[in-house]
């Protein structure tokens, strides 16, 4: 218990937190800060080329072994199964009507790849080495919710807006794209393509890192202050319960894979991470009945500073209390 | 400068059905349109704002069509079933252009 209060402590103090933090406060404070819609965008696709790149690297060094196609099958099975969790919950702990509830399930059967990108560079600043690939297990696990989602939907009866187009949209969104593109790119290239670019894809990241965090704190912050009142105590109860229990699924997959301590907590991270940019958008489409608000200010307003500032903590703590040993 | 009589047609429409709309219309024979970034607004929703959308989720698209009067209803029906069940809004205007011939 004393190493987890000591690890929250430290990342709590940590530039990419405290940047989080900054992005909040002004946001609650109603500062007119604002990073550009295409500095921001920027930002992202740097971030998902290097994370991207240095995973597949990563894995040129190491090679190709069973742990890596059985994580990316887990990933699988993972991003198909916890939805149902969390729609369990959401009947449990909320009232929300099942479009509603399925359309929060979708995103935390889906991956934050903003706190993977967090929790990695965590990892690195503790010295805990991870498994490069678990950045194509990131990739995986972006879409497989939203089927989970769909048929959650139309087995209650009601009807989906489902055609060709939308699986072609979320399948080759620009996320994945790129992430899976860079990856292997770092792949092909290796440690030699990693030293050409090294100066761009490594020693800049927590810094802009920092800048990115910033400005998820000002959507963090607007998203609570605009949706007030959209929540109720059981889904806020929900949107820290979740990645808890999703985080303990992938510490249980992580010790069944054999990954090392770093790759654990990546699994519990991506477990316990909730969506907020590709599966939002699929919603909006595929089940536009479904209240943007609520599913919205839980993935980005209650899960993601959860996750940020202590359940990155904490899973790092417990993967080295039991993988570890 | 002699002047034809058109219809305005705007859709205000979320951002994620852009594609989705613009296909509905091609589909209808109205291949002449614009796409205009809308910067926020209010509505049932809620306000909101382009700024800090870190999703295309929350955002919206303006696709402002001009055509001769006989092409309505073929667009507003193309329109219509895709905005149908999405946050949107289509009005339709009285208005003038030049160049008939490229209506």
């Amino acid at each position: 218990m004393t190493e987890i209060f000591s690890l929250a402590a430290d990342n709590l103090i940590s530039p990419i937190i405290l940047s989080f933090v900054l992005g909040l406060v002004a946001s609650f404070a109603r500062s007119d800060l604002s990073i550009p819609e295409a500095v921001a965008k920027g930002l992202s696709i740097y971030l998902l080329f290097s994370i991207g790149f240095k995973g597949g690297a990563g894995v040129a060094a190491h090679g190709i072994d069973a742990t890596l196609v059985g994580s990316l099958i887990a990933g699988i099975i993972l991003s198909f199964a916890l939805p149902f969790i969390a729609y369990g919950y959401l009947r449990i702990l909320t009232r929300l009507p099942t479009i509603d509830a399925a359309a929060v399930a979708a995103h935390y059967g889906s991956i934050s790849i903003v706190t993977f990108v967090a929790a990695t560079s965590v990892l690195e600043g503790r010295g805990i080495p991870s498994e490069g690939y678990m950045v194509a297990v990131a990739a995986v696990m972006e879409a497989p919710a939203i089927l989970s989602a769909l048929w959650l939907v139309m087995r209650s009866g009601k009807s989906a807006d489902v055609e060709e187009g939308l699986w072609r949209e979320i399948l080759l969104n620009g996320s994945i794209v790129l992430l899976i593109g860079a990856f292997l790119i770092g792949w092909i290239t290796g440690e030699d393509g990693l030293r050409e670019i090294e100066a761009f894809v490594v020693a800049p990241f927590k810094g802009a890192l920092c800048l990115f965090l910033l400005d998820m704190g000002l959507v963090a912050g607007r998203g609570l202050r605009e949706s007030r009142g959209i929540l109720g105590v059981g889904a806020v109860a929900f949107g820290v319960l979740m990645p808890v229990t999703g985080s303990l699924i992938g510490l249980a997959t992580a010790l069944l894979l054999g990954l090392s301590t770093g790759g654990t907590v990546l699994m519990m991270v991506l477990a316990a991470s909730a969506s907020y940019i590709a599966v939002p958008a699929a919603m909006r489409v595929a089940l536009p009945d479904a209240n943007p608000s609520i599913y919205l200010t839980l993935s980005l307003g209650v899960t993601f500073p959860f996750n940020l500032t202590l359940g990155i903590p904490l899973y790092v703590a417990l993967a080295g209390a039991v993988a570890g040993q | 400068m002699e002047m034809h009589k058109a219809k305005r047609v705007e859709i205000i429409i979320e951002a994620p059905m852009e594609r989705r709309l613009t296909r509905a219309l091609a589909d209808a024979g109205v291949t002449g349109f614009t796409v205009l970034p809308v910067l926020g607004g209010s509505g049932r929703s809620g306000r909101w704002s382009r700024e800090g959308q870190v999703s295309r989720a929350g955002g919206m698209v303006a696709l402002v069509c001009l055509i001769r009067p006989d092409r309505l209803d073929a667009l507003l029906e193309a329109a219509l079933s895709v905005v149908e069940r999405h946050i949107g809004v289509v009005s339709v205007t009285d208005t003038e252009v030049i160049r008939a011939e490229r209506f």
